[in-house]
């Protein structure tokens, strides 16, 4: 099953009286356990892109199908169900609640669905491990460097273990170094666990690092290519 | 999400800026602690005044119809001559006896009292009674007040026995002769007998000093003998020789110039002579008050089957005692207007936290919604988050409130209500109103409730794309 499938999707923005077409009929398969980059100039389409495929936005037309679903006859609770389902997002600003400790945080989409606790805290567990922050589960996003942050929500990404994860510019916070780490870690995760992820970057490090690639301009596709699946 | 992990992260998030949920806080605690004082202060006012209104004329008062309304005047056109057979079926009544604590007559007339020792007179609203049930009555004391009533000293005393108020005192010059503690003598220019001052600047020196050798060898009870003209039934004028063994001071400044309390036996020859006695009143005192309307329908039943042919009526304390409700309702508007304007504050400064708060977690709420929170769960986690406010602000408010109460009611502060004779203690009763409390408690957490509610609301319905690019 391929986790994404768009269909001529367009997305328009109004902003005053000016209209802006950020997506234009653009119709994409992302295949299944690939690493996928999404990459293209600021302002060319990429984050409407993930955000469509993330279903935090709907299209003005065509037909989006996410874990074999098509979601844009969803309610807005159904579309909260499914994403805490299916969905894991990492952000660029990391993003993590300030009040909740790592682990907390990584915990906190099982809580949302309901997983028992002692499930939870094998998961929670093993993510820690898998990250490389098992010490750190009980400090807060605030005493954590930007590296750990990003891990840590790499880890709630992946914690109720979704057929995709999508993170938008997840190095663009971090320096070179640690956003290389990021990246790999990634990519060994999502070869562990078969997830498939999509990443929107112009990042030529993240882009080295892809199985497929999407490039995206003025809010069309205008190439796409499939590495060799590793 | 369960509701532990919903309470401790909207917890948490109240904690994250402590400055401001103390402040907002501190605006409940403040708001609800006056709210409880005032409340307090008005409940006592209302005891006591109930406390005192029950003491002197019970619950219920069994009347002549119109003798409320047009009787003042009139009493012996009022009277209830079968007033003994009354109170012997209530007595006896298995429903009623157990409610009442005492079923007592009483007789209203006016007249004029005279202290000619001293030359003056003055018009006096006298009340004849049964000694030992009046004073049975003045004990009733079922919310604990600071009560000022003391016993009539009539039971035991002469049947010509009265108690006067102490203002009628002054007027009739017996202040020193009763020693009337603070009474200050009617002056000469006001209240000095005209007589005794035309008779006294005519006499020759000799005489005056006789007639003071006179005086000062007169037995000391003649000194409080006073005289007490009355209308009889049938109109002819009577009078009684009396003897004043007391004054007392009555609160109230007019009723205290003009009260007098007799024998019912007394009041009852001054009225009717050696005709059939009757009184204008019964008065049933009764355990509780919330007793109220369940004696008074069983007491209606009862008269209407055994005094069907007695034009009867049944009144309560608050219409006997006009003062009562309207105090009430002045108490009530002030406390309404008090707990208005209080929570009008604590609404806006409660709105005023919550909006700012959505504002500055605008990227949070995009991310709980993203990862897959629905707009209920956010709605849910600020309601909880202002719950929690209005929890702690309450708790706090109580205790505060409680302990600002503690301290007051140890103060030994006093003040004198408009038109009262002497000052009483301020009291505020919070810990022991459970009503209030409750009623103001709900009412904050209720107020903190609705003014989350909007910003909630705001929270609740962004848009996921628009809240995560905020940041």
């Amino acid at each position: 099953m391929q986790p994404v499938s768009l269909r001529n999707v367009s997305k328009v923005y109004h902003l005053d009286a000016v209209e802006v077409a950020a997506l234009n009929a653009v119709s994409l398969d992302i295949e299944a356990g690939r690493f996928t980059v999404i990459s293209g100039p600021s302002g060319s389409g990429k984050t409407t892109l993930l955000n469509l495929i993330g279903c935090i936005d709907r299209p003005d037309r065509g037909e989006v199908v996410v874990a074999g679903q098509a979601v844009q006859a969803m309610t807005d609770d159904a579309l909260s169900d499914f994403r805490a389902r299916h969905i894991g997002f990492v952000f660029q600003n990391f993003n993590l609640l300030p009040v909740l400790s790592a682990y907390e945080n990584i915990e906190y989409p099982l809580l949302l669905g309901k997983v028992a606790p002692a499930e939870r805290r094998r998961r929670v567990r093993d993510l820690l491990d898998a990250v490389g922050l098992a010490e750190r589960g009980d400090s807060r996003p605030g005493q954590l460097s930007g590296g750990q942050r990003q891990r840590v929500a790499i880890a709630r990404a992946l914690v109720h273990a979704p057929a995709l994860v999508l993170a938008d510019e997840p190095t663009a916070n971090l320096d070179r170094q640690t956003g290389a780490s990021i990246i790999a870690l990634m990519h060994t995760l999502q070869q562990e666990r078969g997830v498939s992820i999509v990443v929107s970057s112009h990042d030529p490090h993240v882009q080295a690092a892809a199985d497929a690639s999407v490039f995206i301009r003025d809010g069309l596709i205008v190439a796409s290519k499939e590495e060799a699946a590793a | 999400m369960n509701a532990r992990a919903l309470l401790s992260l909207a917890l948490r998030n109240l904690l994250r800026n402590r400055r401001r949920s103390l402040a907002t806080l501190l605006a409940m605690v403040v708001g609800l602690t006056a709210i409880l004082l005032f409340g307090g202060y008005r409940a006592n006012i209302l005891y006591g005044m109930q406390t005192g209104f029950v003491q002197q004329s019970g619950h219920l008062q069994i009347q002549r119809r119109g003798y409320f309304l047009d009787g003042g005047d009139n009493p012996t056109a009022y009277g209830i001559a079968d007033y003994r057979k009354i109170i012997a079926a209530i007595r006896s009544d298995n429903t009623l006896a157990p409610l009442v604590v005492e079923a007592t007559p009483s007789l209203r007339l006016g007249g004029i009292a005279g202290n000619f020792t001293a030359g003056v007179s003055r018009s006096v609203m006298a009340i004849g009674l049964v000694p030992e049930e009046s004073n049975r009555m003045l004990a009733w004391n079922d919310y604990d007040m600071v009560s000022y009533a003391r016993p009539l000293p009539l039971a035991g005393a002469g049947a010509d026995a009265v108690v006067i108020g102490s203002g009628l005192a002054r007027k009739l010059q017996l202040c020193a002769v009763l020693a009337v503690p603070d009474c200050r003598q009617a002056s000469a220019a006001g209240d000095a007998p005209a007589t005794k001052n035309a008779t006294d600047a005519g006499a020759p020196e000799d005489v005056l000093a006789l007639s003071a050798l006179e005086k000062a060898q007169q037995p000391p009870a003649a000194q409080n003998r006073i005289e007490m003209l009355a209308a009889t039934a049938g109109g002819a004028p009577n009078v009684a020789s009396l003897v004043v063994i007391e004054a007392k001071n009555m609160g109230i400044k007019a009723i205290d110039d003009l009260y007098m309390a007799m024998n019912l036996s007394q009041a009852q020859k001054l009225i009717y002579g050696a005709g059939v006695p009757a009184v204008t009143a019964i008065a049933l005192q009764l355990h509780h008050t919330a007793q109220m309307p369940a004696a008074r329908a069983r007491l209606a039943a009862l008269l209407e089957s055994e005094f069907p042919d007695e034009p009867l009526e049944l009144l309560d304390f608050q219409t006997l005692n006009p003062m009562y409700g309207q105090t009430d309702q002045f108490m009530g508007s002030m406390f309404g207007f008090i707990a208005m304007l209080i929570g009008v504050i604590v609404l806006f400064t409660i709105g005023n936290t919550m909006s700012t708060a959505v504002m500055e977690r605008t990227t949070e709420i995009g991310t709980l919604r993203a990862i897959g929170l629905r707009r209920s769960g956010i709605r849910r986690l600020f309601m909880c988050e202002a719950l929690l406010l209005g929890a702690i602000g309450s708790a706090a408010g109580l205790v505060c409130a409680l302990g600002i109460a503690w301290l007051i009611n140890h103060s030994g502060w006093t003040w004198t209500p408009p038109g009262y004779s002497y000052a009483y203690l301020i009291l505020v009763r919070v810990g022991q109103n459970t009503p209030l409390l409750v009623g103001s408690i709900v009412g904050m957490i209720g107020v903190t409730m609705a003014s989350a509610w909007w910003p909630a609301r705001r929270a609740a319905k962004l848009e996921i794309v628009d809240a995560l690019r905020h940041a």
